[in-house]
């Protein structure tokens, strides 16, 4: 036993409530500057967004109450069904590549023995880039002319692509390019998962006599299935924010691939000016994200209850 | 020796185990180098180029006449320096403010303890939850007009390094950290009279350095990589980070490849450097932040 614990309860009785007056001032004083940036960065903005999707805002003018208005405007706009079309494409295609490529890029990485630390340098090097860096870059490996790929596909006498100059093929360029440059981190998330389980399941999995793909099914998968469960929530929910991959390499104007994101850019910044109708979409965003929100937050204080 | 997996020491032992295994590992090596890190050597190669050798377009592996010409345009005509101090300025500043507002806030909930410190807390982790995404146009009017004191924070720092200051995750960490101290020795310093301040810079943060340096790492590596908010803060051409400026270039002048590949590569360069010298702290910092399996 120390003699603060003495002190303590002899400072409670003399302090009284000016002590403790003081202790909550002094607390808040160290809070305050928090307290400032969360209140004008995120509370304020998130109640702003529902208030100014009722508006008319330009700037310029003073804001008007509108009511539905900015809604109607944006269901009316024939851009708002193809951008939430080409979300819901992206967030899929990026779940197929993006999603299963991890998982079984570290289930064999951690049987690997040798060169460890390269396989994790080399894998997570791509999400060092600057992400616009990235884009650029393979803005560079798509180009129809000459381009990395298409030199690559002509010397293997197969067909060029357009890549993302074909409506065909953008999507699933774009997906490429959003999949190299973030796989990294959820690899070696899981990664780490797996290095944490115990081996006991293998060998008494091996004794009843179960194959190779019979333990990844019933032992490490299973084992996984947490991580796993997390990591495509976050992943929806990032995937479906996709921003510069379609600004970069087909622009915010692109019908093909227009995105929600991209979509309030434009309305807000690029081309309408309209920050009523931007603040719309964006509540719309919200509300389908805070869905997957509230079930990640469910599922994690399940998990550490 | 490293603990088995899910195949076992002895079946590598078999040589059929141990051909099957250098076989795995031998194209393994080979597709994750094609794969991860030839993209980013054809860039930093591209840049050594001559621009008659890069519009050829045969896959060269090693520059046939490699020169620093476009590596030096690159620096001089899109100002490489100008833009890269610049960054390095929002970065450093957008740490400092970071820390010193998160600690401070940390330190208070988790030591100090004020009447409904537990629902700011609450009210905090909250915002790891919104879409950053959702909140860009309400946020970008806040800076743009900052409530009661009507400030316009467009082109300056600030407008990048507050909202970064309000960062939930830092916070949790930090407080997280800070609740684990014992007691015992905050108390002691406390009897040989310590203020609040003095515990905080003598004590608590020398013993967080592990966490203070994970949250720096991350801190400035975010600062370095975020574009579309400093795109929409920074509209002053003249106070753009280097990868605003890269893609304004990119896009709105004739630069030849060559030279806009030796500059993205130099956007690149110092993140690479970071990582080579930090890589434990940063994949140790990757399990950090992410849920207990």
């Amino acid at each position: 036993m120390t003699a603060a614990t003495l002190v303590a309860p002899l400072r409670l009785r003399a302090g009284g409530f000016r002590r403790r007056l003081g202790d909550n001032l002094m607390a808040y004083g160290f809070l305050a500057a928090g307290l400032l940036c969360f209140a004008l960065f995120s509370w304020y903005p998130l109640v702003r967004s529902i208030t100014l999707s009722f508006q008319q805002d330009n700037l310029v003018t003073d804001p008007q109450w509108v009511g539905l208005d900015n809604y109607r405007a944006l269901f009316a706009d024939p851009l708002f069904l193809t951008a939430i079309r080409n979300t819901a494409e992206f967030t899929g295609l990026a779940l197929i590549f993006g999603y299963a490529v991890p998982i079984g890029l570290a289930i064999l990485l951690n049987e690997l023995r040798h060169f460890t630390t390269y396989f994790r340098l080399a894998v997570y090097l791509p999400v060092m880039l600057p992400p616009i860096v990235s884009a650029m870059l393979w803005q560079f490996f798509y180009d129809p002319g000459q381009g990395l790929f298409n030199t690559l596909l002509h010397g293997a006498h197969l067909p060029e692509s357009q890549w993302v100059q074909s409506p065909r093929t953008a999507m699933l360029s774009l997906v490429l390019v959003s999949t190299w440059a973030n796989l990294g981190g959820s690899t070696l998330m899981y990664l780490a998962a797996l290095q944490s389980l115990p081996p006991e399941l293998y060998e008494a999995a091996e004794l009843d006599g179960a194959g190779l793909w019979q333990r990844i099914r019933r032992v490490t998968l299973p084992q996984l299935r947490f991580i796993m469960l997390v990591m495509l929530l976050l992943q929806i929910t990032a995937t479906m924010q996709v921003f510069i991959e379609p600004f970069q390499l087909t622009g915010f104007t692109n019908p093909d691939t227009i995105t929600v994101m991209t979509l309030i850019y434009r309305y807000a910044f690029a081309v309408n000016q309209d920050f009523g109708l931007a603040a719309a979409l964006s509540v719309l965003l919200f509300v389908v994200l805070s869905a997957f929100a509230a079930i990640y937050l469910r599922i994690t204080r399940e998990r550490s209850a | 020796m490293a603990q088995r997996t899910l195949v076992s020491g002895i079946a590598l032992k078999t040589p059929v185990g141990r051909t099957v295994y250098l076989t795995v590992l031998a194209v393994t090596t080979i597709v994750v180098a094609a794969v991860f890190l030839y993209p980013v050597y054809w860039m930093a190669t591209a840049g050594l180029k001559t621009p008659a050798e890069f519009a050829a377009q045969s896959v060269t592996v090693v520059p046939e006449h490699p020169s620093l010409a476009a590596y030096r345009d690159a620096w001089d005509h899109l100002r490489i320096p100008h833009f890269f101090l610049n960054t390095v300025y929002y970065a450093l500043g957008g740490w400092l403010v970071q820390l010193a507002v998160d600690v401070s806030a940390a330190y208070s909930l988790s030591r100090l303890r004020p009447v409904l410190g537990k629902l700011v807390f609450a009210l905090m982790l909250a915002t790891l939850m919104l879409p950053v995404a959702a909140l860009l146009v309400p946020a970008y009017l806040t800076v743009t007009d900052l409530p009661i004191l009507h400030l316009n924070l467009l082109n300056s720092p600030w407008g990048l390094w507050l909202p970064a200051a309000a960062n939930g995750f830092n916070i949790y960490v930090l407080k997280r950290f800070f609740d684990n101290i014992p007691n015992d020795i905050l108390e002691a310093a406390a009897i040989d009279g310590a203020t609040r301040g003095t515990t905080l810079t003598r004590i608590v943060l020398p013993l967080s350095r592990p966490v203070l340096a994970v949250i720096s790492i991350f801190s400035i590596i975010g600062m370095w990589k975020d574009f579309l908010w400093p795109m929409l803060i920074m509209q002053d051409p003249e106070r753009q980070t280097l990868s605003v400026a890269l893609q304004r270039l990119s896009a709105s002048s004739q630069v030849p490849p060559t030279e806009m590949i030796a500059g993205m590569t130099l956007a690149a360069l110092p993140m690479i450097v970071i990582f080579v010298i930090f890589q434990r702290h940063i994949l140790g910092g990757l399990s950090a932040g992410a849920v207990k399996g």
